[in-house]
């Protein structure tokens, strides 16, 4: 019972019980939270640049965010009683409110926001396809078949003023999974009012990489041109961001060295030692300052295209990389230490049970299949929208 | 009372939701125990206790305890000199079967630190329950409705002292009840039964006879990390600064 553990822990400690699958689920709201900000960037700010990634992107943040919960509900005890949440929260508790914010942001947001931008195009498609494609537009329409200049002029301000309160919305979504952590004064690793603001910086720099790695990704399989304005300008927003989420975690690194309380010789310690792989090389080296430094590169140099194009690939991929283990460091670094600050424990992640290596990676690959499935049925290509468009004149 | 039958058909499955709902709070009965009379505490005096293990093993019989899992332990302190900071901790088996004995040449000092859940009154473990699965008792008790529990261990990541754990076959949170059972019906705790110095003593601040009143005007007494604000109520006498 006691192997991995190194000095002294509180008995009950020396298991730990928030696993990979905690870790899993900062990092998917995260990357709804970073895509749908990324996606209002157009909507709301009219950054023409990165219109091409705009539905994408939408689409991208509801394909995760459906598979958010699930990691949750397979950690819990008993998964069968987490309905009680909504029928009976506890109004002190942080973690009580995830299901609301959750469905605030699934229901009042997101799939409105969706389904307004795509409204005209589930029309058309409900007029020109047959079979069981026709049925499932024809459901998706809602019973809403007015196309019209006026009924689409509604549609385009009512979803500009869902993006408006979308946008608070996700950060609402992820800073609130950040005040999870953040609000446990028993544990000096995550206690930190800055927790929430890291969270959601931390979140938009992973969801802007997610969601320029599928865009590259899929024109490649389109074999269609890559829009390199579009890119490049996502690429300097998520180099500035990144240097504020960079800027914001050494501010809590140096706040905790230079104050060194009760807390600080376990925690460097652990840094140290049982993180050092995870944090010291891969969140901070490998991460952070390579994509950082990559990035910057292609904001100082004139470099081809096909140099920006593997720079932004290798950037993005290592920033994923980065903020997974941003997460990892964080949920499993908080239980590896005693509350005693005498002893560390050690996190054996299991292979093939409900909380395992296995349940992770096919959580990980969920979203990007319901992606697949969204981009078939709700096409985010322009030329789609354009023949479309092309249909219903014909239709009209 | 003339009830129709599309009445009796709304009325019945109220009824019977009604009626699961007065069953679920029924607490178990002890008819003369009045929970608003009592503040439930414990006195652990340090330069008591022995190490003998009796209290951690009483716990596990009264409460069926899991192995490896722990609603009290005791903890060996070695202190050497003034190396406040760096004390030696071990609690083998939650020092079930008490501890290894000390070689003669060994500098520095011993002591045995029992370990249980607060019963804080402010308690953070209580605060983050998602569902108020877990609750202070009107007596100042901490409990859990383990038919409630959702398992997610939010409350063992709350607990500043390690007190609780999620139990391996329930899965749900477990942790000390101050022998709620017993005390309702006037007993005291298990672990303060089995004690054979009296350095575990059950008391009632709200009882005005309680002899810890007069303990506590007469001696140090300190509570575990007082700097967390919890309101903990297991007061402890003679302990030392190394210990957290």
């Amino acid at each position: 019972m006691t192997t991995g553990v190194e000095g002294y822990m509180y008995p009950n400690e020396i298991t730990l019980y928030w696993s990979v699958l905690i870790v899993l689920y900062p990092y998917i709201t995260g990357l709804v939270a970073g895509a749908f900000i990324l996606a209002s960037l157009e909507r709301v700010f009219r950054v023409d640049a990165i219109k091409p990634t705009y539905r994408l992107a939408l689409l991208t943040a509801l394909a995760f965010l459906v598979v958010a919960p699930l990691p949750l509900q397979l950690h819990l005890g008993h998964p069968e009683r987490s309905f009680e949440m909504y029928f009976t929260p506890h109004r002190t508790s942080a973690m009580a409110m995830f299901g609301f914010v959750y469905l605030w942001y699934l229901m009042a947001v997101l799939t409105v926001e969706i389904w307004l931008d795509y409204r005209r195009d589930i029309v058309v498609m409900a007029q020109s396809s047959s079979g069981l494609k026709r049925w499932i537009y024809q459901v998706l329409t809602l019973g809403s078949h007015n196309i019209s200049e006026r009924a689409l002029a509604i549609d385009e301000r009512v979803g500009w003023l869902i993006t408006l309160i979308g946008i608070p919305s996700a950060f609402l979504l992820h800073g609130y999974v950040g005040f999870i952590f953040g609000s446990i004064k028993a544990n000096p690793w995550w206690s930190s009012p800055l927790m929430p603001v890291v969270f959601i910086f931390s979140a938009m720099v992973s969801g802007i990489a997610a969601v320029m790695l599928l865009y590259m990704l899929i024109m490649r399989l389109r074999r269609e041109k890559i829009d390199m304005l579009c890119m490049d300008t996502i690429a300097s927003y998520l180099f500035y961001i990144f240097i504020i989420d960079f800027s914001l975690e050494m501010l809590d690194l140096i706040h905790r060295i230079y104050e060194a309380d009760e807390s600080f010789r376990t925690l460097n310690f652990m840094v140290h030692t049982k993180l050092y792989f995870s944090q010291i090389v891969l969140q901070i080296f490998v991460g952070t300052l390579t994509p950082i430094v990559l990035l910057a590169l292609t904001q100082v140099l004139k470099l081809p295209e096909i140099a920006r194009k593997r720079i932004y690939t290798v950037a993005g991929c290592l920033t994923l990389i980065g903020i997974f283990a941003m997460r990892w460091n964080v949920v499993i670094g908080g239980q590896l230490f005693s509350k005693s600050f005498l002893g560390y424990t050690t996190y054996k992640m299991a292979l093939a049970t409900r909380e395992g290596l296995l349940m992770s990676i096919a959580l990980t690959i969920l979203p990007l299949f319901i992606l697949w499935v969204l981009v078939k049925l709700l096409p985010p290509w322009p030329e789609k929208v354009q023949s479309g468009t092309s249909a219903a004149s014909a239709a009209n | 009372m003339n009830i129709s039958r599309r009445q009796m058909l709304i009325l019945l499955p109220a009824a019977a939701v009604a009626w699961e709902s007065v069953l679920a709070g029924t607490p178990e009965s002890s008819p003369n125990y009045k929970m608003t009379d009592h503040w439930w505490s414990m006195l652990i005096d340090i330069s008591k206790c022995i190490g003998c293990g009796n209290c951690v093993r009483a716990c596990q019989a009264e409460n069926d305890v899991p192995d490896g899992f722990f609603r009290t332990w005791v903890e060996r302190y070695h202190v050497t000199d003034w190396h406040l900071e760096n004390p030696e901790v071990i609690s083998p088996d939650g020092g079930k079967e008490g501890f290894p004995s000390v070689t003669e040449d060994d500098n520095g000092k011993y002591f045995f630190v029992p370990k249980l859940c607060n019963h804080c009154a402010d308690s953070p473990c209580t605060q983050v329950c998602p569902v108020g699965a877990t609750f202070i008792s009107p007596d100042g008790v901490v409990l859990i409705d383990q038919t409630y529990c959702l398992g997610c261990a939010y409350c063992v990541q709350a607990c500043p002292y390690g007190c609780r754990y999620i139990h391996p076959q329930k899965k749900v949170a477990d942790k000390c009840t101050l022998c709620y059972h017993r005390i309702t019906k006037g007993l005291t705790t298990a672990c303060c039964e089995a004690c054979p110095t009296g350095a575990r003593q059950l008391a009632d601040l709200k009882n005005p006879k309680d002899p810890i009143h007069e303990f506590l005007r007469t001696h140090n007494v300190q509570i575990l990390k007082p700097q967390m604000a919890t309101g903990a109520k297991v007061f402890y006498n003679d302990l030392d600064g190394s210990v957290r």
